[in-house]
Parts: structure tokens; sequence; C-alpha cells
């Protein structure tokens, strides 16, 4: 064990050290344009995910597919002239920050929820979504209401936003928590509790597939929004961004991309202005 | 409504793109643990030196690659390096960096641990009938100390193979992820699907992993007749 500790300081030292150089690095920017160095590359690349359906996915034909890739493509036509000049770059919910840092992509698209904490990191431009909380309840004893709740259990998962909100908001509410989705769901069924709160986007799919049970309450809480996001202070392309948005925003497009990307997945019970933001209204 | 969850991997393109998926692990895995048994060697034997300063250099190297993990060397290399340097490197290149100096580095230990392990009258024998130091280790060290290592190696290699599932972190979409790409397309439509994904999954790191086992039994066998 002695060994060991001696060695800890020198490689906390030598990831520190490297941090620092690295700041210092990020701080001398190129002097060349930014939109001028992706048409100069030919493509623009834009970080999504593959793995989160109806969002940012990759289907059975090994295409990528969803509401964020839907916005890139449009916004690849937009700055290149052709749909196709997109090149999806596949990130994790842990690496979205360093792809933009480390200049390995131009654009993050991977369902990026704005926070004052990742605002320090990355500059963000208009959100073309939102996500807040829903309540999910059975038809049949349906929960419209936050203060039906009182005296009731509540479902919720452990950590996430809705535990969060219901522990500091509604402190009278008796809580359920569940680490994983799969039991959350299944305590519901199970009647353990009588409503489930979670991410609305999240529960408008799973009443698609279990009849009997209905998102009485749609949206509460503090909403967050999800937008774009590139390097910070790379100010060229955010104005292009931010312009390019509000232009599509006038044409209704994020409302377009709803009806093909989200409509097959949650069905015709949601109202798309749940979901859908047009940007710079 | 309840299908058959096995029916999401021949789905569309999926078993061709799990089997894409499985050549970029084994890529990477097979051309990291060569580099890192040729580097490997010598750097073991290096590790034995009498000259201090050497012996410090390799420590050094050794546990700063041990205690650093290796997701983290990753980082480095793709994200870090690029902001320092302005150098990009692909995914998969930076994962056989990486993955060679960490094998490098457990490769070497080993070959230390199995060098300093042989009797001294081995080297002392050598020296008294005229051989050099070089003849000594030709003849006489190595081959019984590849011999000593074999088990550990193989133990390093499997896990080798194992642990490229973190370059999915790097970008480079590896036999695992395309599953997790498979399962959660599929997550509404067939709740059972990951089940049957990862239990291929499963089979396929077995059918890489069974046969480099069944291989060094046959050599053991034979190395003790």
């Amino acid at each position: 064990m002695k060994k060991f500790n001696k060695f800890v300081p020198l490689a906390i030292a030598l990831v520190l050290i490297i941090g620092a150089l690295t700041a210092c690095a990020s701080q001398s920017s190129n002097t060349k344009s930014s939109i001028d160095r992706i048409k100069e590359y030919g493509k623009v690349r834009i970080g999504v995910f593959s793995d989160k359906p109806p969002f940012g996915y990759v289907d059975s034909n090994g295409e990528v597919q969803g509401y964020d890739v839907y916005l890139a493509r449009r916004i690849a036509k937009d700055l290149l002239g052709d749909e196709s000049k997109v090149e999806f770059v596949f990130v994790e919910a842990a690496n979205r920050v360093e792809y933009l840092q480390s200049d390995k992509v131009d654009i993050i698209l991977a369902n990026f929820t704005v926070t004052d904490d990742r605002k320090k990191l990355v500059d963000f431009a208009h959100p073309y979504m939102k996500v807040s909380l829903g309540v999910v309840s059975p038809k049949d004893n349906v929960i419209t209401d936050v203060s039906q709740l009182k005296g009731k259990k509540l479902i919720v998962n452990k950590g996430t936003t809705a535990d969060i909100f219901f522990t500091k908001n509604y402190p009278d509410i008796e809580l359920l928590k569940y680490d994983q989705n799969t039991e959350a769901f299944q305590a519901l069924l199970d009647g353990r509790g009588h409503a489930l709160a979670h991410d609305n986007t999240m529960l408008f799919a799973w009443v698609r597939e279990h009849e009997g049970y209905t998102v009485g309450i749609t949206s509460l809480g503090g909403q967050d929004t999800i937008a774009p996001a590139v390097k910070k202070g790379n100010t060229e392309l955010l104005n292009w961004l931010n312009e390019e948005l509000e232009k599509l925003g006038e044409e209704n497009f994020m409302h377009k991309n709803f009806e093909e990307t989200l409509r097959p997945f949650y069905g015709d019970s949601i109202n798309p202005d749940d979901i859908v933001i047009e940007p710079g209204t | 409504m309840q299908d058959l969850g096995i029916r999401v991997l021949i789905e569309g393109n999926n078993l061709y793109r799990l089997m894409g998926g499985l050549l970029v692990t084994v890529k990477i895995a097979l051309i990291s643990v060569i580099i890192s048994i040729i580097f490997g060697i010598p750097f073991g034997i290096v590790m034995t030196s009498k000259n201090k300063l050497l012996r410090l250099v390799c420590r050094a190297y050794l546990e700063a690659v041990r205690i650093i993990p290796v997701m983290v060397w990753l980082f480095i290399f793709y994200f870090g390096v690029p902001k320092l340097t302005g150098i990009h490197l692909a995914g998969d290149v930076v994962s056989v960096i990486v993955f060679s100096i960490w094998g490098t580095a457990e490769k070497g230990d080993l070959v230390r641990g199995a060098v300093t392990s042989l009797p001294k009258h081995q080297k002392e024998s050598g020296k008294a009938i005229g051989l050099t130091n070089v003849q000594i280790y030709r003849y006489i060290i190595i081959p019984q100390s590849v011999r000593r290592l074999l088990p550990a190696t193989i133990n390093l290699v499997t896990r080798m193979i194992k642990t490229t599932s973190l370059v999915v972190l790097i970008g480079v979409v590896e036999v695992l992820k395309v599953g997790q790409q498979v399962i959660e397309s599929f997550v509404l439509q067939s709740p059972s699907a990951s089940f049957w994904v990862y239990g291929f999954i499963f089979f396929l790191y077995f059918i890489i992993c069974y046969p480099i086992s069944l291989f060094v039994r046959k050599l053991e066998l034979r190395w003790k007749e």
C-alpha cells in the first residue's frame, strides 16, 4: 500500500498538468472563421446519440434516425446546400462537452439539456425542445392535479429530477423510490403506488404500450429545455445557428419534425406543444 | 404483441452490424496484443536491470499506467492531445496506442516477475560455461520465463479483449455499442431484446477467448513432454 500512496500524488499531478495545459491551449483560438472551415471540409460534423430513440438512434438498416438527426440534416442542407453533407459523430452523454472542446464536432445535437453548469463550458443556441415532469396513473383512478396526490403513494426513480422535485416541493407526498426504470414501472403495474412521476417524454412512450394508463399531468415543475450546443466562444457559428433556428421556427419546422419522427413513437394521445419548441418564438 | 426477442438479431442488417462491431473489437485487441508482447519482453528485461535510474523510470511508467484508469488514458489521447497540439488521431488509432501502452506495461511486469523467479544458478551456470549475456538471455532465461508466464499472458490477453468495450467513449463503435443500438431501437416493440442481444454478444466474446485458452492448454501440454 505504501508504494501506491507514493504514486497517487504523481498521477494526480500529471492529470492536473495536462488539464492546465489544455486550458491554456484552448485560449489561443484559430484565426480562420469557423464557418469557412466547415465549408472547406465540405461536411458539418454533428454529434448525435446512437441509442436514444426516438431522438437519435440507429435503425435496423444501420441508418441514423430521430428528432435530433432530422434537425441535423436540415442544418447541413441550409449550411452546405445538401442534406447529405453531414458527418454524424456518435457521442455518449458523458463525453458531449469533450467533443466540442477538442474540436471533434462542430455542433452537438444530442438531447443536450441546458443547465447553468453546462453554460460555463459550451455555448447553447435557441432551444428546440423541452422536457418536464409528467405523472402517469391508471385511467380509472386518474390523477390530474398534484393536490390529488396528498396521502397517496407516488413512485419515482431515485436521484432523478422527479425525486428531487417532489422531495423539495411536496414533502407531504409519500414517495416510493426505485433504482431502475423497469422496477419503477413494474411497481405501478403491480399497484404498489397510485401514480408514477418521470420525464414526460418517457411516459408518453410508455402509456402507448400499456392500455389502461394515462399521463394525467403532462407537464409539471421547472421546465428544462434542450438546445444545440457549439464550442465556447465560437460566436460565428452560434450566431449563424441562432438565425437558422429562428428561420426554422417561423416555418414551424419543429412541428413538422415532430410529425415525422416523434408521432410514430408517441401516437396520437399527446399534444406536440408539450415537447416541441419552435426556436426563437 | 409478445414476439420472440431473437428476431431482432436477424432484423435488417443487425447481424451484419454486430459482426462488423466484433471485427472492430478483434482488430483493436489483436494489434494491441501483438505490440504489447513485442515491446513488453524487452521492457520486462530492462526492469530487472541493476541501474537504479533505469529501474525508477520503468517503475514510474508501470505505476502511471496502472494507477490511471484506461478510460482516462483514452480521454487524454483522444480529447487532450488535440487540445494541446491540434493533432487529431482517429478513435481506433488512439485505442491501439492506449491499449499497447497498457499491455506493454503489464506484459513487462509479468516478464520481470518470471525472469527474477528463475533460480540464480541458471544465470551463473551460463556464465561459467562462457556464454555472453545475450546468449544467456537467448538460450536460458527467455525460453524458461516464456513458459512460466504463459498463463498470466493469456489472462492479460483476454482482459484486453474485454476492456476494448471502453473505446466507445472515444467514438469507436465496437460490438457492445452496436448491441446497445440494436436493443434501444427495439425497446418498445420487444422488451426481451436485451436478453438475446447480450446473450449473443456473450457468445461472440466466448468464441474469441475460448480458442485462445484451448491453444495455450495444448502448448503447455506439449512443453511438458
